[in-house]
């Protein structure tokens, strides 16, 4: 199930059975009823205003109006779509920019430098750059995930390409493959898993700049009506909005790594 | 420009006796060229900017001169804000990272260690990790207000998940041998702790504190520009929205020197940390 914690997961695919696995599930997601319930428990005994922890009841009773009278599916769509803009021009311009760099010394030196003063930089910090060159409309926001997602996909092609056995280029080459075909049919190949791993990155990313950039300048998307919400006080329907927020940045993670697993079945011996 | 002048003599000096011959007696090796033209990139760039602005090819009001952003610079260093919001800005990302830090190194260790602490923290973590954290900031700043104490612990929870993940999948995965023989030779557990599994951790625990320190910066500045006050981030945004491009691209100048800083020491950090460790030894 996760990724992140690779180490325990020998125990839990022992049994094949069905009930094995409903139990197993069960048994692993009980910490979220925990959670749940001390949520439930501190807002109801009132030590803790219910302002402050709003009901799960009355949160889940906020999100079902929004998604079926209001406009939360809207707001995500518009958000979604423009995170989706931003992260694929990255990917397709981060990919051949870290290929190219791999491949030609002088594509090198141009990049490399950019690429190392820009990496470090907090990517938030590029909200009022975005916001005075393009306004507070789409393109300024799909312009700042394009840029914040950049880096991360550069440097893992650059990395992965670099990594790529030099036998297998010799060998391509020697079979008369030309520069591009090497390029297309090995390298690109090769570097795939570090491609991918940035690419991961750029997707969180993206999230967490879509959001912040709606908190901070927009007139739509899911990041402005959950702000929209707290400074109106609708606390029940900004705690959904924000919980939803994260199953969706949950999900494409989980998307994503079904995804690249996908991609990557050759791989695996 | 400084930077120009010293980094055309450089650029040219490091090529010509590449070009001729290498020879023994002069040693500039291909590593050096390369500096140097990166460097003169660096300032080729920055003379684009600067001239570029200047002579009208760039909209001044889109990218003001890189000399007057720089003079900017230097009246708020005068006048003394540059050191208040830089020295803000630090100290909000420095101490949620270690306050995220010292909460979630002990508990990717416990993690690895104990079943009961896995069970309770996997599924919140393997859930937390890929979530967007910053989406949480409104109930953070409806629960603590909207100074510094929410603004850290808004950081130090976006930097708990990494720290936590990295720490618990490099105490999981720890090779058996050496945790064997410590025992043998009658190690006790807390000194296996210190001796052994933080040790042979370390790598993939400063791994995820270099994820979770650029997360937390980011983090940083955009608690700063949505709950305004003193800080790079709310300087940043106050000038955004007076339209006065000189101040936000003073504050990006002053940014990307910060978090340069702030990541090149952990470098530092970790190749001291792990000098011993076969990483550094290249």
């Amino acid at each position: 199930m996760s990724d992140v914690l690779a180490g325990g997961r020998g125990r839990g695919r022992v049994g094949p059975s069905l009930s094995y696995a409903v139990v197993n599930t069960v048994v692993r997601f009980t910490p979220l009823l925990v959670l749940a319930l001390g949520w439930e428990f501190l807002g109801l005994s009132g030590l803790v205003s219910r302002q402050m922890l709003p009901g799960l009841g009355e949160i889940f009773a906020a999100f079902s109006d929004m998604l079926f009278g209001g406009d939360l599916l809207y707001n995500t769509l518009r958000s979604v779509s423009r995170a989706a803009a931003g992260l694929g021009a990255a990917v397709v311009v981060g990919i051949s920019a870290g290929l190219l760099m791999a491949s030609f010394r002088p594509v090198r030196l141009l990049i490399n430098p950019i690429v190392q003063i820009f990496y470090p930089m907090p990517k938030s910090a590029l909200i009022p750059v975005v916001m005075i060159w393009l306004g507070l409309g789409d393109s300024s926001k799909i312009l700042l995930i394009f840029l914040g997602c950049l880096l991360p996909v550069i440097v893992g092609t650059y990395n992965g390409a670099r990594g790529v056995n030099p036998f297998l280029l010799w060998s391509a080459a020697s079979l008369g493959a030309s520069r591009f075909d090497v390029l297309r049919e090995v390298v690109l190949r090769g570097a795939m898993p570090d491609i991918l791993n940035g690419c991961r990155t750029a997707l969180a990313f993206s999230f967490i700049l879509m959001v912040s950039s709606e908190f901070v300048i927009a007139t739509d998307g899911v990041g402005f009506m959950i702000s929209s919400l707290g400074d109106g006080g609708q606390y029940p329907a900004m705690f959904a909005a924000i919980f939803f927020v994260a199953g969706i940045g949950f999900a494409a993670d989980r998307l994503y790594a079904l995804l690249s697993r996908r991609l990557l079945r050759w791989r695996e011996a | 420009m400084m930077n120009m002048a010293d980094a055309k003599p450089l650029a040219g000096a490091g090529k010509s006796p590449v070009q001729k011959a290498p020879r023994p007696s002069r040693p500039i090796s291909p590593r050096m060229v390369d500096i140097a033209v990166q460097v003169a990139v660096v300032a080729a760039l920055a003379g684009i900017w600067e001239f570029g602005a200047r002579f009208g090819a760039l909209n001044p009001f889109l990218l003001p001169p890189l000399s007057v952003v720089l003079g900017r610079i230097w009246e708020d260093l005068i006048a003394g804000t540059v050191p208040v919001d830089l020295g803000l800005t630090l100290y909000r990302a420095l101490t949620g990272f270690a306050i995220g830090a010292v909460i979630g190194i002990p508990t990717g260790i416990l993690m690895a260690r104990s079943a009961l602490v896995r069970w309770f923290f996997d599924p919140l973590v393997s859930i937390g990790f890929p979530m967007p954290k910053i989406a949480f900031l409104p109930i953070f700043i409806l629960w603590f207000d909207i100074y510094d104490t929410s603004k850290i612990i808004m950081v130090a929870f976006s930097c708990f998940f990494p720290v936590v993940a990295a720490t618990c999948a490099g105490c999981s995965s720890l090779d058996k041998w050496p945790i064997w023989s410590a025992r043998s030779f009658g190690a006790k557990e807390r000194e296996l702790l210190w001796e052994v599994y933080l040790p042979m951790a370390m790598p993939q625990i400063l791994t995820g504190l270099q994820v979770a320190l650029p997360t937390g910066m980011i983090t940083t500045i955009v608690t700063e520009m949505l709950m305004g006050g003193r800080g790079v981030g709310g300087a940043m945004i106050m000038a955004g929205r007076f339209a006065d491009s000189v101040g936000v691209f003073a504050g990006i100048v002053q940014i990307i020197i910060l978090g340069f800083v702030v990541v090149k020491s952990l470098e530092i950090v970790r190749r001291r940390l792990l000098i011993w460790h076969p990483e550094s030894r290249k």
